[in-house]
């Protein structure tokens, strides 16, 4: 790895008196370019940074790449029997597929192979500072980044580097959000975030409640309907549950043979309906809220399986949590149940500590302006990668996304006034939605994306940073 | 946007790889050789991967679907043939650079433009449209006028081997060439020429201009496709992996990648 020359080093501004940065040296990287995470995000960072020609520092707080699909890591979500929710061609990054010899929808330690042979295949990890933590991003003058970094767990000495440009990659599938519920902190049974699962040993022989109807949230139930004794789904409302499979193909697959068509929201809305009349039938029969919204309107639920265990009777759905008991659960309508395990499948909210909430103009909430989901309004060296849900896979969009990253870095270069008109379209546009439908409003769906639109407004975008165009 | 890629994956296929791979890893990229239509891997595997490897390079042929040991598949298209190149691209260790002879170099033009390649070179490049057909039908009428019929395209020995070929040896490589899917032939007609290659990849153009089947200024077109004019080899065949003089070819592949682009 190539070492930063500490050529006559500014010291570092003071930050928060924590570290004696007055008298740290800060070394200039240059043109270097900084990625904070080395998962699916990151990784199509520094590989198409690095096709833009740019030299890449990125920052890694575990010792392995892989993110969420690195189960060894303490954060990530994944579970044992974890699979692909979307299937494999809507997953891939495009210009790298997956061995068409994979099964539609590959188990989570094949998307790690897949991820450490993007890697070495692209020769990335030569660019990732493993086992090192960004513990600050200041803007200075110039658009550039003072990045402080750390070897993960604290120890060692802070060090201050200054980049041309940062991207952040750092995920948001790893700080659970937990409701919060009168008398939760009374109750004697066990209480976990779903990211806290890891197999089926943790169920066996429990009655557990599993609380919440995502796509981890059904995965859970299922997993409780074969190995816990009793299992209680309770969902708030009620879902579109599509099959995994539909007409022998994956229902992904089939839905973006029907988006090719290109008919109008309400058309494929209404085909979708009676796509799933014939082959899930009504959910109200098995004592399933009815939707209460048309599909493409919540989060995607593909699951064969859920309805297969409530019509044997192996998961009892149930409505909300109202409060919990010492040894006891009440749900809406008066009923009480006596999990050992509840298990909030209840999503993630996410984080950006080596940040001030400004810089990214953070609402109340926590949830970001951003143009694309990506570009801040006001720092034209920073972007978020990977700050998507999208209704497929997320590889194909970060990795348009990151090479429209890269174009636009290279552009405040080679055409400042495109690059400066491109900036005006950021700051008009932040915030926009890439989704015809009217989504809940629900911090689950803050950065719910439909993959066509938002790949047509990317596409958009990159036609617009063209190196050759005018 | 890439609809048809996600509605409607190319089916998997069993696919022929034959390789030569140097003694000891310098770090090369390894090279990808895609042969043309009714051509296998075998045409690389005679010659050209042993030289590649004995200079360092991990060297790789495919057989496209339908052709020498790969699966059957009367029905391919294209973009079935350039899944098979991406496929076996990305399967390698590291960045690959990709080789295409004969319309194996059209298939290459569409594989770089999915596939950020460490190179590209085109050999011989048919690169499709009606110029391919008329030239065809003028050297080889009778060989060639099937094709047009969704038939079998035959290319006499004489458009690929120069005649300092031994006559046994040509007539025994004719013997074993193939055919390509009848709806791959059409599209190398009309298809819409590759997008452009991503990752802006080095390329390479050369062929012979005793080309029977490339007349030489299609191979300038090729080459000025890419800014550059194409490196020439007088007195060899269109095949110019197998006829006699082989070697300069292949060497002057290997010393431009060595040259070009820092391999
Ligand atoms: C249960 C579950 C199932 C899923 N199923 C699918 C699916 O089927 N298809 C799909 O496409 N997606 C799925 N996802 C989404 C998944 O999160 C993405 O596929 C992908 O892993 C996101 O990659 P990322 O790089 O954005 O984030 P992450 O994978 O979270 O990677 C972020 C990286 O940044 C590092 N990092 C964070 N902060 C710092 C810091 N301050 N300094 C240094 N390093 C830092 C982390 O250690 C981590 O390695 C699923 C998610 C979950 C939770």
């Amino acid at each position: 790895m190539r070492q930063p020359e500490p050529a006559d080093p500014p010291t570092a501004p003071a930050q928060d008196g924590s570290a004696p940065a007055a008298e740290r040296p800060i070394y200039d990287r240059g043109d270097t370019v900084c990625v904070v995470g080395a998962g699916a995000s990151g990784l199509a960072a520094v590989k198409n940074l690095r096709e833009h020609g740019f030299d890449v520092d990125c920052y890694e707080r575990e010792t392995g790449i892989g993110g969420a699909w690195n189960w060894r890591h303490d954060r990530s979500p994944v579970y044992a029997s974890t699979h692909l929710i979307s299937s494999r061609p809507l997953t891939q990054y495009p210009d790298f597929p997956m061995p068409d010899s994979w099964p539609d929808y590959p188990h989570h330690s094949q998307l790690l192979s897949y991820l450490e042979r993007y890697a070495d295949h692209f020769g990335l990890r030569q660019h990732i500072w493993f086992g090192t933590e960004v513990v600050r991003a200041v803007p200075v003058d110039g658009g550039r980044w003072d990045v402080t970094t750390r070897s993960t767990g604290g120890h060692g000495a802070e060090r201050t580097q200054r980049y041309a440009a940062v991207v952040v990659a750092n995920g948001h599938n790893w700080a659970p959000k937990l409701p919060t519920y009168e008398g939760l902190d009374d109750f004697r049974g066990t209480v976990i975030h779903a990211s806290a699962y890891k197999d089926a040993a943790q169920l066996r022989g429990k009655r557990v409640l599993v609380v919440g109807a995502g796509n981890t949230g059904c995965d859970l139930a299922v997993e409780a309907a074969q190995s816990a004794t009793t299992c209680w789904h309770s969902t708030r409302r009620g879902y579109w549950y599509a099959p995994k499979y539909v007409f022998g193909r994956p229902a992904d697959q089939v839905n973006d043979a029907v988006l090719a068509l290109r008919l109008p929201l309400r058309a494929r809305q209404w085909l979708f309906h009676r796509t799933l009349r014939l082959t899930v039938g009504d959910l109200t029969r098995f004592g399933l809220p009815a939707p209460d919204h048309r599909v493409y309107e919540t989060h995607p639920i593909a699951n064969s399986q859920l309805v297969y265990h409530v019509g044997h009777g192996r998961i009892t759905p149930v409505g909300d949590v109202v409060r919990f008991h010492r040894d006891s659960v009440e749900l809406n309508g008066g009923v009480e149940i006596e999990p050992d395990l509840v298990v909030f499948a209840t999503g993630y909210l996410p984080r950006f500590e080596f940040l001030s909430p400004e810089v990214l103009e953070l609402d109340a909430a926590g949830r970001p302006s951003l143009y694309l989901n990506a570009f801040p309004r006001h720092h034209p060296t920073l972007a978020v990668a990977g700050l998507l849900q999208p209704d497929s896979g997320l590889f194909t969009l970060v990795h348009w996304q990151t090479v429209a990253i890269a174009r636009v870095l290279r552009l405040r270069e080679t055409a400042p006034q495109r690059a400066a008109a491109f900036r005006t379209r950021v700051v008009a546009g932040a915030d926009q939605r890439w989704n015809r439908a009217r989504l809940k409003e629900s911090t689950r769906h803050w950065f719910e994306v439909s993959h066509t639109d938002y790949l047509r407004a990317v596409q958009r975008t990159l036609d617009e940073l063209e190196p050759s165009a005018r | 946007m890439r609809v048809a890629e996600w509605a409607r994956p190319v089916p998997p296929v069993r696919r022929e790889v034959l390789a030569a791979l140097p003694e000891v890893d310098e770090g090369r990229p390894p090279v990808l050789f895609v042969p043309g239509f009714g051509h296998g891997a075998w045409v690389f595997a005679e010659h050209w991967l042993d030289r590649a490897a004995s200079r360092g390079f991990p060297a790789h042929a495919v057989s496209l679907r339908g052709h020498g040991g790969s699966g059957a598949a009367p029905k391919a298209s294209l973009r079935a043939y350039t899944h098979d190149v991406v496929q076996v691209a990305a399967s390698l260790p590291r960045r690959a650079v990709l080789v295409g002879h004969g319309v194996g170099a059209l298939v290459v033009t569409h594989a770089l433009a999915r596939y950020p390649a460490h190179a590209g070179v085109l050999v011989a490049p048919v690169l499709g449209g009606w110029g391919t057909a008329g030239t065809a039908l003028r050297r080889n009428p009778v060989g060639t006028l099937p094709a047009a019929f969704g038939g079998r395209l035959r290319l006499s020995r004489r458009q690929l081997f120069s005649r300092r070929l031994p006559d046994a040896a040509a007539r025994a490589y004719a013997g074993r060439l193939g055919r390509a899917a009848a709806r791959a032939q059409w599209q190398v007609l009309l298809g819409r020429p590759a997008e452009p290659a991503v990752g802006d990849p080095p390329v390479l153009v050369l062929g012979s201009p005793d080309d029977r089947v490339v007349p030489l200024p299609a191979l300038n077109r090729a080459a000025a496709g890419y800014n550059a004019a194409p490196l020439l080899f007088p007195g060899m065949g269109h095949d110019l992996m197998l006829d006699a003089g082989w070697p300069e070819p292949i060497d002057a592949i290997l010393d431009w990648l060595e040259k070009d682009t820092r391999a």
